[in-house]
């Protein structure tokens, strides 16, 4: 018999032969298979305030476009100041008349209805999500659509519970809430706004972005069906302008806002003086920091999904990789392996990984970073995929050799560009992934389990992922530290911040 | 557990590196929503029957069914366009009847499952006797079991030892290794068994996941953990190992995810019967009863196959 100390170590390439490579080509390669629903869309969209649809006062529309195929999807109303006004004035006598002395028994059904109806048209708003936003259909399917609909029902048990929300405290509602919600997931952040919005008594102003207006229209038709009081959820859509004229308004109580850094301080400085609650939740630039010990193809799994889910528009996105030297260089090798397998093209198709990317100018803003990061030196790796001639698309990047200088390792990209990093310990980890002025989101990858604690409390973020990442749940607070914003969204602490306590 | 083989253990797993549960389910799970329709259903569907071992395991297997059961791996349905089976799977008393059946100029391959199979617990000459013995009676595959009990109790120099002796008795016989992953329960074992074969395993060589004779047996997650292992020992060394999940693959459905899982992480070069195979038996009637309903567009009713077999 052979000994296994013969045999025990595997036999090394013989050396000058080329190095093993795995073929990822064309053998099998699957037929489109687009998800064929229908999205039920009009053609023109007006304002929902009052629970009419109305006319914005200006007669002005704007197009929706899908960035899949640079095709128009449908006209939206813009609304200026004098809808938002109407919208104000019908919110306002919604929670003086109604919605404000409901009993929170009486508004869970309301909430439980609209989950519900949202499960019921499920289908129907993943179509026509992905058609407005660009994002693969799996996810608006698995993802966005269920998540918008768990946050109802889990906001609705809470309506008749209030009482248990600050132990030995009384809560209030605060009154009229304006609230503006970004393009990255447009159903899900109105579910994230006006579920605990809504739960807690207030009433809402709710400005969707320009370039996502449908699924909030669609969304105050099943308010329509839901038969909630009327100014209870009001919707208006437009631009900058109109969002600053939600933000500023006097009779707002509170405005929450989701979005850019850059914007969020522009709100902060104009409502500066005033007595508005605030709540920001501002953008990110995550380190997902993988140990040695890491169980390597996992986390490769979970570095691809931290960056690459909705095209890296995720302001919790994984955006910067931190990888411990002694693996540094195998690590890369495999994320580019994974990486050549992601299918980026229709959104609409069912195998679509990698969708397209939100609208012209973020393709705009993603294609000058990247060239910035070519420019400082680092090194850049995309995979051979073909992109549809017609449609914003960018092909999933990845750079290495990048330091804490670069721009790419600082500034928010929000599209699929990853910036890996090296670090020899543990408190040299901390202290990159802490180096930045975001603080939204971390990721630990390692074996051992006190490591993992420590990691926990040495981060400066919102939320610390281990071995996993962009894991959500409505049960679960979700907010920023520095710049990434203050506040928190969904669990107990996000309920607290639509209320008074007394 | 004594210390030393604790050290063991660690030893190994240090230097094959851990499988983390929840992201094997997590990865596998995406799998099953890819969506394969038309001509890549077809493909899908041809290379699986393919890459079938067609199987039958049983105390009350007769020369006759084993015929039967050749004569249904060479002609999976009449009328339609599909290849023969990889191999039938047969105890080693029923080789020489296989070949028999089949004849020595065939397409379809004679594995047999020797080692005392399916508990492996003989002594080892009976198990190297029983190698040898199916390989004389034309056997061109052997399904070996490794043995568990010394995997468990650390003994992994014993574990590798009795595989090269089995190899090494097959002679040009290709060498399929069962782990029997549903004994050893945990991810990190499966990833450390793998590993223990595929050194001490020729090119083309299989590692496999179970008998089929327990309760689990094979799942999307732990053929991905061994695809991962099979991938990482290319990488390394050069050397292709095969890979065969067997067991609880019932539909074609399922067969199809396995093969994506293939595709997505070993890429275009296992997409054969030389590097992937599915033992099984009832799978082969789905796959058929498939590719007829994308023939003629309807549902054929099970009786219109010939040959359920119902053994695993």
């Amino acid at each position: 018999m052979s000994t296994l100390t013969a045999q025990k170590r595997p036999v090394s390439r013989p050396q000058g032969r080329p190095a093993p490579e795995l073929i990822f080509g064309d053998l099998w390669e699957y037929d489109p298979a687009p998800e064929t629903a229908d999205p039920k869309l009009k053609a023109r969209y007006e304002l929902f305030i009052g629970g009419k649809f109305v006319a914005p006062k200006s007669g002005k529309y704007f197009d929706s476009i899908n960035p899949a195929n640079e095709q128009k999807l449908a006209q939206i109303a813009h609304a200026n100041a004098a809808d938002v006004n109407a919208a104000y004035a019908a919110a306002k006598k919604a929670f003086d008349t109604t919605w404000g002395k409901m009993p929170g028994k009486e508004r869970a059904k309301y909430l439980y209805r609209l989950a519900r109806l949202l499960q019921d048209r499920a289908r129907e708003f993943a179509v026509a999500e992905t058609l407005d936003g660009g994002k693969p259909i799996k996810e608006s399917r698995d993802f966005d659509v269920p998540m918008a609909a768990a946050h109802f029902f889990y906001h609705a048990g809470w309506a008749d519970k209030l009482d248990y929300v600050a132990p030995g405290r009384k809560v209030a509602p605060l009154g009229v809430v304006g609230q503006v919600i970004p393009w990255n997931f447009p159903l899900l952040m109105l579910a994230w706004k006006i579920a605990p919005a809504l739960a807690m008594g207030n009433t809402v102003v709710l400005k969707p972005a320009e370039t996502t207006s449908i699924t909030a229209l669609k969304f105050a038709e099943l308010i329509q069906d839901a038969g909630l009081p009327p100014g209870v959820v009001n919707i208006v859509t437009g631009f900058g302008d109109t969002g600053a004229a939600v933000m500023g308004h006097p009779t707002a109580a509170k405005v929450a806002f989701t979005g850019s850094t850059e914007v969020g301080k522009i709100i902060m400085r104009s409502l500066a003086g005033t007595d508005k609650k605030m709540t920001m939740e501002l953008g990110g630039k995550a380190a997902n920091i993988v140990f040695d010990d890491a169980p390597i193809d996992q986390a490769v799994e979970g570095i691809i999904n931290g960056i690459f889910f909705n095209q890296g528009h995720v302001c919790c996105a994984g955006s910067r990789l931190l990888v411990h030297e002694p693996i540094a260089e195998r690590f890369l090798a495999k994320l580019k392996t994974r990486i050549k397998t992601l299918r980026v093209g229709d959104p609409l198709d069912k195998n679509t990984d990698i969708g397209a990317i939100n609208s012209k100018e973020q393709l705009a803003t993603i294609t000058r970073l990247v060239a910035a990061g070519v420019k400082e030196g680092a090194k850049m790796f995309q995979p051979a995929c073909s992109l549809p001639a017609k449609g914003y698309y960018f092909r999933p990047t990845v750079f290495s050799g990048v330091s804490m200088s670069h721009r790419i390792a600082r500034e928010e990209i929000f599209g699929p560009v990853l910036s890996v990093l090296t670090f020899r310990t543990l408190d040299e980890a901390v202290e990159k992934a802490n180096n930045t002025a975001y603080g939204l989101s971390a990721g630990v990858w390692t074996d051992k389990g006190s490591r993992i604690l420590k990691m926990s409390t040495e981060l400066k973020a919102g939320v610390v992922w281990a071995n996993t990442y962009n894991k959500f749940d409505p049960t679960s607070p979700f907010g920023g530290y520095k710049e990434s914003g203050f506040g928190r969204e969904g669990g107990r602490q996000g309920l607290l911040d639509y209320c008074k306590l007394a | 557990m004594s210390a030393p083989a604790q050290s063991v253990f660690r030893r190994l797993f240090d230097e094959v590196g851990p499988v983390d549960h929840v992201g094997i389910e997590e990865r596998v799970a995406k799998y099953t929503t890819r969506s394969i329709k038309k001509n890549a259903k077809l493909w899908g569907l041809k290379t699986a029957v393919s890459m079938v071992d067609l199987t039958t395991l049983e105390g009350k297997d007769t020369p006759g069914k084993v015929a039967s059961l050749c004569q249904k791996a060479l002609r999976p349905h009449d009328g339609l366009d599909c290849p023969p089976v990889a191999a039938v799977c047969v105890y080693p008393a029923m080789v020489k009847h296989a070949r028999r059946a089949l004849g020595e100029d065939t397409a379809v391959r004679i594995a047999s499952v020797a080692t005392a199979f399916p508990s492996g617990q003989a002594p080892l000459r009976t198990r190297l006797a029983e190698v040898k013995a199916a390989v004389a009676d034309g056997a061109d595959e052997i399904d070996m079991v490794i043995n568990r009990g010394a995997f468990l109790s650390g003994e992994f120099q014993l574990v590798q030892d009795e595989i090269v002796a089995v190899r090494d008795a097959c002679g040009s016989a290709t060498l399929k290794v069962i782990l029997e992953v549903s004994e050893l329960e945990t991810y990190d074992n499966i990833r450390a068994a793998s590993f223990l074969a595929m050194r001490v395993l020729r090119p083309g060589d299989f590692i496999k996941t179970s008998t089929g004779k327990t309760t689990l047996n094979a799942t999307l997650g732990n053929n991905q953990v061994m695809l991962e292992a099979i991938r990482d020992f290319y990488l390394d060394t050069g050397t292709p190992i095969a890979m065969k999940p067997a067991g609880g693959i019932r539909t074609a459905k399922q067969a199809l995810q396995f093969l994506i899982a293939v595709k997505e992480t070993l890429g275009d070069a296992w997409l054969n019967n030389t590097r992937y195979r599915f033992g099984a038996s009832s799978l082969l009637n789905d796959l058929l009863r498939q590719l007829e309903k994308e023939r003629t567009g309807a549902y054929q009713a099970p009786y219109y196959f010939s040959e359920a077999a119902e053994s695993y």
